[in-house]
């Protein structure tokens, strides 16, 4: 019986490997494309397999960055799970950058990784050209409670908040955003939580704010090299 | 339980019809007399946790049903064969074989529901239904019987669940069958009003209520079941 067992499941698993590999891709990157969903004619959501990847082929361009913001030939930006390079040594990480190209300009779209309550949570910000505004994000979580952590991901109208907050001060003193309890005090720097999700809404500023550190030195090379060129 | 066991005993000389009485008893026991969710309280766990909306649930449903039905089957089919001290383990080892096979096409096939769903397509393995159908009932039925039998206890489960999740779903989020092809913002301020909107754009004042989002409301709701089942179906008030 075993043995059937085993054969059974072996050849469905290597049968549907293939789709699933395909399903898991579209996945990750229709969560990426949430992000920017203001410069997409459709919502994220309502678009069909073959679109995500054409998007993906003719307007993303994806490079990898290691820790000092030094561009990484050869790998391409999906391969990059931060679940696995945040349990490297900090020298050896590699951090996934997608570039968008739309008509309005370029778009940058970073990923952070953190902690809510339960369970992991992760997330894709997209940042403007000038390299401090929002333009969209986009969060997912692992095991966040329904209703409450996991409206992080469900309720659009939390997402939506980080649109037009800037992560930098005007001075270029690096800030993040925060997910601040009670409601937003500072128009520019903060977002209001969500109630019975301090817990998650504390992570998310954490995730925000280490996350985006990671991208500093990126931010500043690709910055320099825009005023050369200019 | 014990009234089914004495129904059910089998008579092995005549030949029965396919869809006799009895056998139509297997299919609507479960539905009503013998709930797994109301009556035994059994699979509550999956049941609080897959309600939030109605497409999920429906899915979870399927999967009960499907795992539920073959593995009363096989186990049926091998109860004869296995010996009664490794009988759990063996019932384990089919189930959970069942459970991958879900699990695995239900990734190809929507893979946004299987990331909802999560872990709990896994846990239909410890799901008590499932295994208290083996115990109680194939180990000691007919192979068929056993499959009807399953998909009664499956369609029990996930009748309730679908209940409780359009309850859960409409007042919680105000829509129906997020996440499937078809779609329904029914009532809130996010309501696509299908028709005319002026016409019944009254809708748009209900605010979601966050409550029945959260595990509790399904406990409150599944509670409300059992008492109306109870109220409904006096045979049931005897048995405790």
């Amino acid at each position: 019986m075993t043995t059937v067992v085993a054969l059974v499941l072996a050849l469905l698993a290597t049968g549907l490997k293939d789709i699933h590999e395909r399903n898991e891709a579209i996945y990750n990157k229709k969560a990426l494309l949430t992000a920017i969903e203001s410069y997409l004619e459709n919502p994220a959501k309502d678009l069909e397999d073959e679109e995500v990847i054409n998007i993906f082929d003719q307007q993303v361009q994806q490079i990898v960055i290691d820790h000092q913001g030094n561009q990484i030939e050869g790998v391409l930006a999906e391969d990059i799970e931060l679940a696995k390079e945040k349990d490297k040594p900090e020298a050896e990480r590699q951090y996934p950058v997608y570039v968008f190209n739309s008509p309005k300009g370029k778009v940058y779209i970073f990923s952070v990784r953190g902690s809510g309550l339960w369970d992991a949570i992760w997330g894709s910000i997209a940042i403007e050209d000038d390299f401090s505004t929002i333009a969209g994000a986009a969060f997912d979580h692992a095991g966040e409670t329904p209703g409450l952590g996991a409206e992080i991901k469900d309720n659009p109208s939390f997402s939506a908040q980080f649109v037009g907050k800037k992560i930098y001060e005007d001075d270029g003193e690096y800030v993040s955003v925060t997910v601040r309890k009670g409601g937003a005090k500072d128009p520019e720097h903060e977002v209001d939580g969500i109630s019975g999700a301090t817990v998650t809404g504390d992570g998310v500023s954490k995730m925000l704010y280490s996350g985006l550190k990671n991208y500093e030195p990126y931010i500043e090379s690709v910055q320099s090299s825009n005023k050369t060129s200019n | 339980m014990a009234e089914i066991a004495e129904v059910q005993k089998p008579e092995i000389k005549k030949r029965e019809p396919l869809f006799g009485p009895k056998e139509r008893k297997l299919i609507t026991d479960p539905l009503n007399d013998n709930n797994p969710i109301t009556v035994q309280v059994l699979g509550i766990c999956s049941a609080l946790a897959v309600t939030t909306l109605v497409w999920p649930s429906f899915i979870m449903a399927i999967a009960v049903i499907f795992v539920c039905a073959f593995s009363s089957l096989f186990t049926s089919l091998l109860r004869n064969r296995i010996p009664k001290q490794v009988r759990m383990i063996v019932q384990l080892v089919i189930i959970a074989t069942l459970v991958t096979v879900v699990d695995l096409t239900l990734r190809a096939v929507d893979y946004d529901v299987s990331r909802q769903l999560a872990v709990f397509i896994g846990l239909i393995i410890t799901n008590c239904i499932v295994m208290g159908r083996l115990e109680a009932f194939a180990m000691a039925n007919r192979p068929w019987r056993s499959f009807l039998d399953g998909i009664g206890n499956g369609l029990g489960y996930g009748g309730i669940l679908l209940a409780v999740a359009l309850i859960r779903e409409l007042f919680g989020k105000g829509s129906l069958f997020a996440g499937s092809p078809i779609e329904w913002k029914i009532i809130g301020p996010s309501a696509d009003y299908m028709l005319d909107t002026e016409a019944i754009s009254w809708l748009g004042w209900y605010q979601n209520n966050n409550l029945m989002v959260l595990s509790c409301a399904a406990m409150f709701i599944i509670g409300i079941f059992i008492w109306i089942h109870r109220t409904w179906n006096p045979k049931l008030v005897d048995v405790s």
